[in-house]
């Protein structure tokens, strides 16, 4: 049985501190009285208020989950589609600007991303808006998904679909009936990873909309230049309460599958 | 006819938004600004035919690339771009290793929920993380205040709008990426193997240098490159948390396009910036593709 040694408690602990620290103080000053949000003056839910009668906000709010859901589902079509092709098509002409193309935008610099793709926006004259910067959002994201899939096609048996084609499904119902549902955590993390890069996204944002669509972190980022605002705390308090349930929700769905799935090839041995 | 279908969707995507879109900005980076819409000449007149695309690429030439390399502020920028870069992944390193030596040593069963508390700020708003700092760091900022009510300092320390605040922002934001990678190395490490050293006569410190670190060096690397690689453009971090004197490669992007409206100069920033990252990003995939070849 190991236990903790007292370096490695000391190093998690200030560790951890340090990572979550910062967070929990924005959180408390989000229930801050005072409009200075360095001096504690009293618990206080108006912001909450405020920000919720603030259509700006709200309209922002709207704009940024409608891209996020278009984008993210877009991107994952087209990733897993791309991930079949790097790991299952075989070779064809262009196949390494193809890996090359969906390697690169995860290291190419945000700003030129969105540099490279309004002036193309602006070049074929398309009006930018919610849709330019789903575009934009599916394009970076499709190769993050990719990335996630084709792990999980590398590390899967083969010998699967080939007995589905043997027994005699079309090579469309062996995707649908095998290889999908058991890529499919892979492709829920793909989407998964795809929303929240989109949803948290300023720079691509920022290059590709236009005056009519403003997201919400264009919205925090023009206020939080001024300073810190008690209203942007309360934003960001809400942000992490959604994302940290969605994760925790998140992990312990794919536990229970795990387990379900563990038990399943179990009883499958069993019946051998 | 099917394959060619799967092939052709996500291939064409990525030829139209992200190799085209990048030929662009090559383009105008050699383009002159003109006072037009769009900003810049020469445009490719394709009605022309070949004449037209022949004073077309006559009318290209590197005057951007020569005013930027005269102009001291993109020196600067890209250096300090580089500095800062660097000094904040060894700090990255310096903070994320205990962390990543910690959660490999802790017991068995705490370790899933360890990685969670890891990856769950990656998940949580890159601009929230980078804002929570501002609160903290600023003069009436809350750690001010601790350490005037402390009695370590007298006045109130400028932390924000300097190098300092940067650095503390990359660190902080990057932390995960540097985590990750090297708990992954020192989850999979042998442990007879420092047994075997204490056994042979070597201190606990020995056994970590002879051991454990030239053991978990791919991690590190991989950690480094993953911190250094998208700290080097970073924009949000150094427009919030830096001061004006900060100079950071993206940040000049950033206003070339936004504030001064120089589209060419602009393009040719962001050209120059990518030779720059072709280097560590080549390294960053021998690396990889090493460390697989010794795995599989």
């Amino acid at each position: 049985m190991r236990r903790f040694s007292w370096f490695n408690t000391t190093s998690l602990t200030l560790g951890f501190a340090f990572l979550y620290l910062p967070m929990i103080l924005l959180v408390v000053y989000s229930f801050n009285e005072s409009r200075l949000v360095t001096v504690w003056a009293g618990f206080s839910t108006k912001w909450y208020g405020e920000l919720l009668r603030d259509q700006a906000f709200l309209d922002a709010a709207w704009v940024t989950v409608k891209v996020a859901v278009f984008s993210s589902t877009l991107a994952t079509v087209l990733g897993t589609m791309a991930a079949y092709v790097l790991v299952r098509a075989g070779r064809f002409s262009g196949r390494t600007l193809f890996s090359g193309m969906i390697y690169a935008p995860l290291v190419m610099p945000e700003v030129i991303t969105g540099l490279s793709l309004l002036l193309l926006f602006i070049g074929l004259n398309i009006d930018r808006g919610v849709f330019t910067i789903v575009l934009a959002h599916t394009t970076f994201a499709m190769c993050y998904v990719s990335v996630v899939v084709s792990s999980r096609l590398t590390s899967f048996d083969r010998s699967l679909e080939e007995a589905a084609l043997d027994l005699g499904c079309s090579a469309f119902e062996a995707f649908r009936l095998v290889t999908l549902p058991i890529i499919a955590p892979a492709v829920i993390s793909g989407w998964l990873l795809a929303f929240t890069l989109s949803l948290d996204d300023l720079v691509i944002a920022s290059f590709t909309t236009g005056p009519s669509a403003t997201t919400l972190p264009i919205k925090i980022f023009s206020a939080v230049r001024l300073g810190v605002s008690p209203q942007i705390n309360a934003l960001s308090t809400l942000m992490i309460a959604v994302v940290t349930v969605g994760v925790v929700a998140a992990s312990i769905i794919t536990k229970r599958a795990a387990v379900s799935q563990a038990r399943d090839e179990q009883a499958a041995i069993r019946a051998e | 006819m099917r394959r060619f279908v799967l092939i052709a969707v996500p291939y064409l995507w990525l030829l139209a938004l992200f190799l085209v879109p990048f030929l662009i900005v090559l383009k105008i980076s050699l383009s002159d600004v003109a006072l037009a819409r769009p900003p810049y000449m020469p445009q490719l007149d394709l009605t022309q035919g070949l004449d037209g695309l022949l004073t077309f690429f006559s009318d290209l030439d590197f005057e951007n690339f020569v005013f930027l390399s005269t102009d001291s502020l993109y020196w600067q920028a890209y250096l300090s771009s580089l500095q800062i870069a660097v000094v904040s992944t060894l700090l990255t390193l310096c903070v994320g290793y205990p962390i990543a030596y910690g959660m490999a040593r802790a017991p068995r069963e705490w370790r899933p929920t360890l990685l969670m508390l890891v990856i769950l700020p990656f998940w949580t708003s890159f601009l929230i993380r980078v804002y929570s700092w501002m609160g903290i760091l600023s003069t009436e900022g809350v750690l001010n205040q601790v350490l005037l009510f402390l009695g370590v300092i007298d006045t109130p320390l400028q932390i924000m709008n300097t190098k300092t605040a940067v650095y503390i922002g990359i660190v902080y934001t990057y932390l995960p990426f540097m985590i990750l990678p090297i708990y992954s190395a020192l989850e999979k490490l042998d442990e007879s193997l420092l047994e075997a050293a204490e056994d042979l006569g070597c201190s606990r410190m020995e056994a970590f240098w002879l051991i454990t670190w030239p053991l978990s060096r791919n991690g590190i690397i991989a950690g480094c490159f993953l911190v250094f690689i998208p700290a080097i453009g970073e924009f949000v971090i150094p427009s919030l948390l830096g001061g004006s004197d900060t100079l950071m490669i993206g940040k000049v992007l950033w206003e070339e396009f936004f504030s001064n409206r120089d589209w060419p100069v602009a393009s040719a920033v962001a050209v120059i910036l990518l030779l720059i990252l072709i280097i560590p990003i080549v390294l960053f995939q021998r690396n990889e593709q090493k460390q697989r070849e010794a795995e599989g």
